[in-house]
């Protein structure tokens, strides 16, 4: 099967507009007839909830939490970035388009990346209308910062949580429509199945996680808006519920995985303190700016931070990249302090940890200044560590942040699955191999308040109304059947090993064998592992209590299977790329310095993976990447 | 560290709850709360018993799922910490500590220590929002804002909806929750066109789900883990008697 990424013709700046003056409309008065399924309540659901909504569309919309506002969307921190240029500074669509397709190392759509930094504009202007509070100049207009991977400021942010208040902002317009009847809201639910009937995906099987009831839900299209996968490594900087469910199940239905691989690891979360960990926190990138990074010349080197002598330390990122310095790019210094650890220098408890260390910048500008550029951060680390980094350097070692791949769509935002949207971070569209800082939260309210609005009505005026399959059709009731027998199913193992812990070994050879750095052998390996894994899981789980009632092992029960399916893929994913971009690091291939190098002759695509079924090969399809507009080159910030 | 714990425990919203009492044994002061109820519930679970249910999310302080009555106290003993955020080395090797769910009429226990906390969505479906479509919003600058209004309107819209303000007052007053998205969208020009409209919305929305009324006594305040300021009360009581 090709696939056929509907890249609508002509010069891109034009695209978009030219697409939306040519597409299908539904009528007003038709689009009540309509019914769609919405998974998932982050910046890209909740918007695209609201906004259907609004639209006259008949709304069902799902989260797993107690309420949609409570998507890991809220978790975001630094800021989201538009092509505004109130600065002046000479920043443009074409400039933040340019940006983002270099920071995605040229492994991202054209048509797509460029749309989205044409939207960007309009998603300050609405949430500014729905009150999201963003930073203000004493003028009374927005302020902006600059971010990694630009030389513009183009970050609007509100305080540290602009990621909750964007939310707050989707969740207020989608209140508005639940309130007003037009979205029917179902918290603590979630999807266990996409129900597809004559190649098209019309409905869901949904559980609720109170009663434990499962049913079924018909309806002309269905989005997936259920987030990333970052979970698959156990510990990450995911909130506990993420999980790959909804889309690996729709993958399992047809729909096509693509570039499961890429995920951006992001180099200053709070480290490991010990086995008992559920859950990484990151501290904010921009600790760097004022940080310098070290670790002892001695391996092994216990002795306090203080008492080691200044030519007894070793600034790695300075001394590698003297032009750079603590403020190298993302991957590479995620990598740097990896090797460092892996060589036996790292600091703290196991070793797995490097120092950041402001005691420089204390003497330099005084620990007022340094309380008042990262107060709120240092107080966090206080909290989580007992340490007071003021007085002792910070010790950081890279997590797990984001996902960059997921299910593949064409500029519709439909994947292969004809009527099977899929949007936010669980699609693979924008962000190539790697994210740059506050692309994410453009990217989640552009599809669901701009993007998707539109290509969903081309797609519903195309198959008509009055089409929606009743319930009764015999594809949800084997659906439904499937979903009842694989609860029974885990329910009746009563193993003696408990989910936690499959997941946590899971997650280890994830972190090793396929994290911030990958080759031949450690995929291979982990390649074979983790089907022995699986298959315990299936003969040794012990997943307590009932499926009629509110079960938390059993929820994790089933999103735990679904990873040891998905970890696989990723891994398979990660040995077919041969070569190195973004965060998919192969160390067979790197230059001489270090960097990724890739391969635009062999790999110049996206993958997008067929299911054929648990332990068989899925089966590799390809989309090229044309690159029109931009001059393929070696991503270099030297 | 070696812990006693006493835990509610309630099957579910129908069966009556009570106090068990279980032992959290080798504990590590780096761990925080949940992860020392995980370590408790793996336990649990190798022994064939039920896990404790509770709810938690992001563990990191902002999704506002994590809550628990920590020796009475909403989300624990320190200021301005969600529970996720607590770590055990504010406790004593040997210590007893009682873990209940939020306590409030309006908070009905689903299991062990998860409430439905659904009547604060109901209440922000009542007029917590702007009425704007997308599309066609006004360019954001040609709305300015002065900085101290924007910054203090942010200082409410911190507000994670977690609850403990509910929970730590004695009527089970919602009156801070609903005050921080009143004052929030009071203090912007956005929110004028409808704020009559929304503070009366939004009360009668509140007192129907069964929250009682503010006597000010600011257990709430204290309880915030995201120190939303009981001024907002006030602003809150003025915007409803202009309405």
């Amino acid at each position: 099967m090709s696939l056929d990424s509907k890249i609508p013709s002509g010069p891109l700046e034009k695209k978009w507009d030219d697409y939306k003056s040519h597409i299908k409309l539904v009528n007003p008065a038709n689009k009540r007839k309509y019914t769609v399924i919405v998974i998932g309540t982050g910046l890209a659901g909740g918007s695209a909830s609201a906004t259907l909504a609004e639209l006259g569309y008949n709304v069902k919309t799902f989260c797993f939490q107690d309420s949609p506002r409570r998507a890991h969307s809220i978790a975001a921190q630094g800021g989201i970035n538009a092509a505004k240029n109130y600065q002046n500074d000479g920043d443009s669509v074409y400039r933040l388009f340019y940006d983002t397709i270099k920071g995605g190392d040229f492994r991202a759509r054209e048509a797509n990346v460029y749309r989205l930094a044409q939207v960007s504009t309009n998603i300050i202007d609405q949430c500014v209308a729905q009150g999201v509070p963003f930073a203000r100049e004493y003028g009374g207009h927005l302020d902006n910062r600059s971010f990694g991977g630009a030389q513009v400021s183009r970050t609007f942010y509100a305080k540290g949580q602009t990621g909750q208040q964007l939310l707050l902002g989707a969740y207020s317009a989608l209140s508005r429509q639940i309130g007003l009847g037009n979205v029917k809201m179902y918290p603590r639910t979630e999807m266990l199945d996409v129900v597809v009937v004559d190649g098209h995906a019309k409905g869901v099987v949904i559980r609720d996680l109170v009663t434990g009831q499962v049913t079924v839900h018909s309806a002309d299209a269905v989005v997936l808006a259920s987030g990333g996968y970052g979970n698959v490594f156990y510990l990450s900087t995911n909130a506990k519920g993420s999980n790959v469910t909804a889309t690996f199940r729709a993958y399992k239905k047809g729909a096509f995985f693509a570039n499961p691989c890429y995920t951006q690891i992001h180099p200053t979360c709070i480290p490991v303190s010990g086995d008992h960990q559920s859950k990484l926190t990151l501290m904010s990138e921009s600790l760097r700016n004022d940080g310098r990074i070290w670790v002892p010349k001695k391996q092994g080197d216990t002795r306090n931070p203080a008492d080691i002598p200044e030519s007894e330390r070793d600034y790695y990122l300075e001394r590698k990249y003297p032009s750079y310095g603590n403020l190298c790019p993302r991957d590479i210094a995620s990598r740097s302090a990896k090797e460092v650890c892996d060589a036996g220098f790292g600091v703290g408890p196991g070793g797995q940890g490097v120092y950041l260390d402001f005691s420089s910048a204390i003497n330099r500008l005084g620990e007022h200044t340094i309380a008042e550029r990262y107060g709120n951060l240092f107080q966090m680390y206080e909290q989580i560590t007992g340490e007071n980094p003021y007085k002792v350097p910070m010790r950081i070692y890279p997590a797990v942040h984001y996902t960059m791949g997921g299910l593949w769509v064409d500029y519709n935002l439909m994947s292969n699955l004809p009527g099977l949207f899929v949007i936010g971070e669980a699609n693979f569209s924008d962000h190539g191999a790697n994210r740059l800082g506050a692309s994410a939260l453009m990217q989640g309210l552009a599809d669901g308040y701009f993007v998707l609005p539109y290509t969903i009505g081309n797609y519903l005026a195309e198959v008509g109304f009055g089409k929606t399959p009743s319930t009764d059709h015999a594809e949800f009731k084997k659906a439904e059947t499937d979903a009842n027998s694989q609860i029974n199913k885990l329910l009746s193992i009563k193993g003696k090993r408990t989910v936690d812990s499959f997941h946590k070994e899971l997650g280890k050879i994830m972190w090793n064998n396929c994290g911030m750095a990958r080759d031949d052998k450690s995929l291979k390996e982990a390649l074979v592992k983790i089907p022995q894994i699986r298959e315990e899981f299936w003969k040794n789980v012990n997943v307590p209590g009932s499926g009629a009632d509110l079960n938390q092992s059993l929820e994790k029960a089933g999103r735990v299977a679904d990873f040891l399916e998905f970890g696989e893929l990723l891994c398979l994913d990660a040995l077919t790329r041969e070569e190195s971009c973004g965060g998919h690091f192969r160390t067979e291939h790197q230059m001489d310095d270090g960097e990724a190098k890739r391969d635009d002759e062999k790999f110049c695509h996206a993958t997008a993976w067929e299911w054929k079924g648990v332990g068989a090969k899925p089966t590799e399809h390809r989309e090229k990447l044309e690159f029109e507009n931009i001059k393929l080159a070696t991503r270099s910030y030297k | 560290m070696d812990l006693k714990l006493k835990v509610w425990r309630q099957k579910n919203a129908k069966e009556k709850g009570k106090i068990v009492n279980y032992d959290a044994k080798g504990i590590s002061p780096d761990m925080s709360f949940l992860e020392m109820l995980d370590v408790v519930n793996e336990d649990l679970i190798v022994k064939g018993d039920d896990p404790i249910a509770f709810e938690h999310d992001c563990r990191e302080g902002i999704c506002g799922s994590c809550n628990i009555m920590i020796n009475g106290e909403a989300h624990g003993p320190l200021p301005g910490v969600t529970t996720c955020q607590l770590h055990m080395r504010t406790f004593k090797d040997g210590d007893t500590i009682f873990l209940e769910p939020w306590r409030a009429k309006a908070f009905p226990v689903l299991k062990d220590l998860v409430v439905d906390r659904s009547g604060f969505d109901r209440i922000i479906q009542a007029g917590g929002f702007v009425s704007i479509n997308t599309g066609g919003a006004p360019d954001a600058n040609a709305l300015p804002i002065p900085k101290k209004d924007a910054d203090v309107a942010m200082d409410a819209a911190t507000c994670i909806g977690c609850g403990a303000c509910v929970a730590s007052c004695k009527n089970a007053s919602a009156m801070l929750f609903v005050s921080a998205k009143v004052s929030h969208l009071a203090l912007l020009p956005q929110g004028q066109v409808e704020k009559k409209e929304r503070v009366k919305n939004m009360v009668n929305a509140m007192d129907k789900e069964g929250f009682g009324n503010c006597t000010n006594q600011y257990e709430c305040e204290a309880a915030c883990p995201k120190d939303i300021k009981r001024d907002f009360i006030r602003v809150l009581n003025k915007e409803f008697i202009l309405s």
